[in-house]
C-alpha cells in the first residue's frame, strides 16, 4: 500500500488506463497544467498533446465532441473543470450521451467517462460549490458514481474507463488533498459495490464522498455517548447496491442519509425511497436526512459554513433516530 | 475536380426520386394514420441531401437533423428499416425506440438525426478527432439548418473542428424557415457561409435545388478534409416545399414561396439536365421511377407486415448489458 493524495489517485487511474489503452484520451480546459486540482498534472508530458487535449472554453463542445469520439471508437475521459459548467453542456449529457445507443437500438457504444469535481467549500460562491449529482440520476442512461477516498477514486474511474457506457465520476473538490492508502497493484472496484466504511449495530449512515469522512467523525463522536454507528458508502448511486444498503439496515434498524447536496429532490431523497422500499418492515425509526439546505451555497465563509452539512449534523440525526 | 459521370449522375437522379418519393409515401402513411408521432419531411430539398451523400463514401460519417430521412437514403441505409422504425416496429433501425426524429444507421455512418437543433455540430469534431486518432482517412459530415445555425453549439463545435482541423464538413441545409419563424427576422449577418470567415476556414453559398452545385462543393470541402487540411462550411439555400411538421397549416407563409420552391424543382432540375446529356429519355426516366417505386412498395410491406415490438424491450438497450441494475 501506497498512502497518497485522493487527486494523485485520480492521476494514477488516468495514467494506468492510458497506457494499457491507447483509444483512452482526456479533454478539458486547462488540463495540460493540470490546475486547479491536479488531477491531470503531467498526462501530458507522458501521453503528448495529441491524448491530453486543452480544450477552448466550450462545454458543450467538449462534452459532445466526447460523445462523437466515442460513438466510432475512442474512449473519452472529460473533466468538466467544476460540476457546475456542465449546464452549459446539459443538452449534450442528458438528450445525446445518455439516450444515444437507447435511441439508436443499441447500434451504438457510448464508452466515455464525465469527472464532476464537485462540492461546497473556501468560499467558492454559487457558480463552484454546487452538489449536481441528483440531477443525473433522474436521467436513465448514465451510470453515476461518487467515491469518498483515495483507493475508491482509483478503483471507480479505472472501472468507468472501462465500461461500456457514460459513467460520471462525481469527485468532491474539498477531497482531492485527503490521504489514504492505495494498493501498489491493479484494482478495479466494480460499480455497484457499497462499502461498510465503519462497522457498527445500532444506527446506519449512508453517506457519499465528504459526507462520508463528516459520518465517519460523527461515529467517533457517538461511540463516547455509547451509540455504536455503522458508515455505509454506495460509491456508486448508478448502479446501486441495494443488498449492501438492505444487509445493513436489517442489522442495525434505524438510517441516517448524509449527502452535501440540496434537500429537495436530490439524491439522497431517492436513497431513503431505496431503503424505504427494500427495508420497510426493519425500520424501526423513521428515516432521517442530513442535507444541503435549498439555498445556492454563499459566499462569505460564515454563510457557507451555515449551508455545508457537517458531522455534528449527522451526529445529531444519529441521535434523533436512536430516540 | 472530376465532373460526376454518366453513372453517376444517374445515380444521383435514382437517389434523389428515391427520397422524394419515399417523402411522398410517408406523408400519405401518415396522414393515413399509419405512423405515430410527428414527422418532418424534406420534399425540395432533395438536391442537398443527396449532394451531400454523393460526395461522400459509404465509410465516412453523417450527423443529421430532425428533417434526416433524406439524409439516410442517400446515405444508402435501407428502406426497409427506415420505413418499419417511422411505424414504430420492431424491425425498425431503431428498435422502434427513435422513431422519426431519432433515426440511425450505423452500417452506413449515419450517426443520429437529432431532435435538438445544432447538435451534430458539437458531436462533429469528435468523430473528426476519433478519425485522426484512428489514422483512417474517413470524413465527417454534419447538416444542420438555418434555424440551427442560431444555437451557441454551432460557435463551438465550427470552432473546435478548425482548432483541431478536424476532417469535418458542416452542411447548411438552409430552408429559409425556423420552424415558423423566417430567416430574415431571426438571423443576423444574412449569410450563415459568410460565417466561417470568423473561423478562418472557408464558407461558400450554393445553390441547394441543384444538386450538381451541392455536390461540386461538397467534393470539394470532403477533399480537403480528406487532406487533412480542416473542415469547410457549405450553406445550400433551398425551399421546404411542406410544413415545419406534417399537419402544420403554414399560416406563416404566402403560397408564393411553395411556388418558387416547385418551379425550381431540384428534381426535375436533375432530369433536364440527363435529358439535355442524352443520359435519359422518357422510357428511362419511367424505368428509374418504376424501380424506385418498387423498393419503397418493398418497405412500405415490410413495415406493415413487421411486428410490433415486445413492451420488454423498451428495457433494453440503455446500457450495453441487459438486464441492468438500477
Amino acid at each position: 500500500m501506497a498512502t497518497v493524495e485522493y487527486a494523485a489517485a485520480l492521476n494514477l487511474a488516468l495514467r494506468e488506463e492510458m497506457r494499457r489503452d491507447p483509444r483512452v484520451y482526456v479533454i478539458g480546459e486547462d488540463i495540460v497544467l493540470g490546475v486547479p486540482f491536479g488531477v491531470t498534472k503531467g498526462l501530458a508530458e507522458e501521453f503528448g498533446p495529441e491524448r491530453v487535449l486543452n480544450a477552448p472554453i466550450s462545454e458543450a463542445a467538449i462534452v459532445g465532441s466526447a460523445l462523437g469520439a466515442a460513438m466510432t471508437g475512442l474512449r473519452p475521459v472529460v473533466d468538466m473543470h467544476f460540476a457546475d459548467f456542465v449546464t452549459c453542456a446539459m443538452d449534450e449529457v442528458a438528450n445525446q450521451i445518455a439516450k444515444s445507443r437507447y435511441m439508436f437500438g443499441g447500434q451504438v457504444d457510448c464508452p466515455l467517462v464525465l469527472r464532476m469535481p464537485y462540492g461546497i467549500g473556501k468560499s467558492a460562491g454559487g457558480h463552484h460549490s454546487n452538489s449536481v449529482e441528483g440531477w443525473f440520476i433522474n436521467i436513465p442512461g448514465l451510470k453515476v458514481c461518487i467515491p469518498s477516498t483515495p483507493r475508491d477514486a482509483r478503483g471507480l474511474l479505472k472501472t468507468a474507463i472501462r465500461d461500456p457506457d457514460p459513467v460520471m465520476v462525481f469527485e468532491h473538490r474539498g477531497l482531492y488533498r485527503a490521504v489514504g492508502e492505495v494498493p501498489e497493484e491493479e484494482e478495479l472496484i466494480p460499480l455497484g459495490s457499497a462499502d461498510v466504511k465503519r462497522a457498527g449495530s445500532d444506527v446506519t449512515v449512508i453517506a457519499t464522498a465528504r459526507m462520508v469522512h463528516a459520518a465517519l467523525e460523527a461515529a467517533e463522536l457517538l461511540a463516547r455517548e455509547g451509540i455504536s454507528a455503522e458508515v455505509v458508502d454506495p460509491r456508486s448511486l448508478v448502479p446501486l447496491d441495494r443488498e449492501a444498503l438492505a444487509g445493513s439496515v436489517a442489522k442495525t434498524h434505524r438510517v441516517v442519509i448524509a449527502e452535501e447536496g440540496p434537500m429537495r429532490g436530490s439524491a439522497g431523497a431517492w436513497l431513503a425511497w431505496v431503503v424505504t422500499e427494500e427495508c420497510f418492515d426493519d425500520l424501526d425509526a423513521p428515516i432521517a436526512r442530513v442535507a444541503g439546505p435549498n439555498v445556492p451555497i454563499p459566499f462569505s465563509p460564515p454563510l457557507e459554513a451555515a449551508c455545508t452539512p457537517d458531522s455534528e449534523a449527522v451526529a445529531a440525526a444519529c441521535r434523533r433516530v436512536l430516540k | 475536380m472530376q465532373a460526376p459521370g454518366p453513372d453517376q449522375l444517374l445515380e444521383m437522379y435514382a437517389a434523389m426520386l428515391r427520397v422524394r418519393l419515399f417523402e411522398e409515401r410517408a406523408r400519405e402513411l401518415y396522414a393515413g394514420g399509419r405512423i405515430p408521432g410527428f414527422i418532418h419531411l424534406s420534399v425540395g430539398q432533395e438536391a442537398v441531401a443527396v449532394g451531400v451523400c454523393a460526395a461522400l463514401r459509404r465509410d465516412d460519417y453523417l450527423l443529421s437533423t430532425h428533417r434526416g430521412h433524406g439524409h439516410l437514403i442517400a446515405k444508402g441505409g435501407s428502406l426497409r428499416s427506415l420505413m418499419a422504425e417511422l411505424y414504430g416496429k420492431a424491425t425498425g433501425c431503431c428498435r422502434g425506440k427513435g422513431g422519426s426524429m431519432h433515426i440511425a444507421d450505423a452500417s452506413v455512418g449515419y450517426l443520429g438525426a437529432n431532435g435538438v437543433l445544432t447538435a451534430g455540430c458539437v458531436l462533429a469534431p469528435g468523430v473528426g478527432l476519433s478519425i485522426q486518432m484512428r489514422k483512417t482517412d474517413q470524413v465527417v459530415v454534419a447538416v444542420f439548418g438555418d434555424g440551427a445555425a442560431n444555437r451557441g453549439p454551432f460557435h463551438e463545435g465550427v470552432n473546435l473542428a478548425a482548432l483541431w482541423r478536424a476532417p469535418a464538413v458542416f452542411v447548411c441545409e438552409n430552408n429559409r424557415w425556423a420552424s415558423t419563424t423566417a430567416q430574415a427576422v431571426s438571423t443576423a449577418g444574412g449569410s450563415i457561409a459568410g460565417r466561417a470567415a470568423g473561423y478562418g476556414i472557408p464558407g461558400v453559398t450554393v445553390d441547394g435545388n441543384d444538386v450538381l452545385a451541392v455536390f461540386e462543393a461538397c467534393t470539394q470541402a470532403v477533399a480537403r478534409a480528406r487532406r487533412g487540411e480542416g473542415p469547410s462550411l457549405v450553406e445550400a439555400r433551398t425551399i421546404r416545399w411542406l410544413g415545419h411538421y406534417e399537419g402544420d397549416p403554414q399560416l406563416y407563409r404566402g403560397k408564393d414561396e411553395v411556388a418558387e420552391g416547385r418551379s425550381r424543382d431540384p428534381v426535375a432540375h436533375l432530369r433536364q439536365i440527363l435529358e439535355e446529356r442524352t443520359l435519359l429519355d422518357a422510357a428511362d426516366a419511367e424505368r428509374v421511377e418504376a424501380a424506385v417505386r418498387d423498393e419503397i412498395d418493398d418497405a412500405v410491406a415490410f413495415a406493415e407486415a413487421s411486428p410490433l415490438p415486445d413492451a420488454r424491450s423498451a428495457f433494453e438497450d440503455l446500457f450495453a448489458h441487459y438486464p441492468w441494475r438500477d
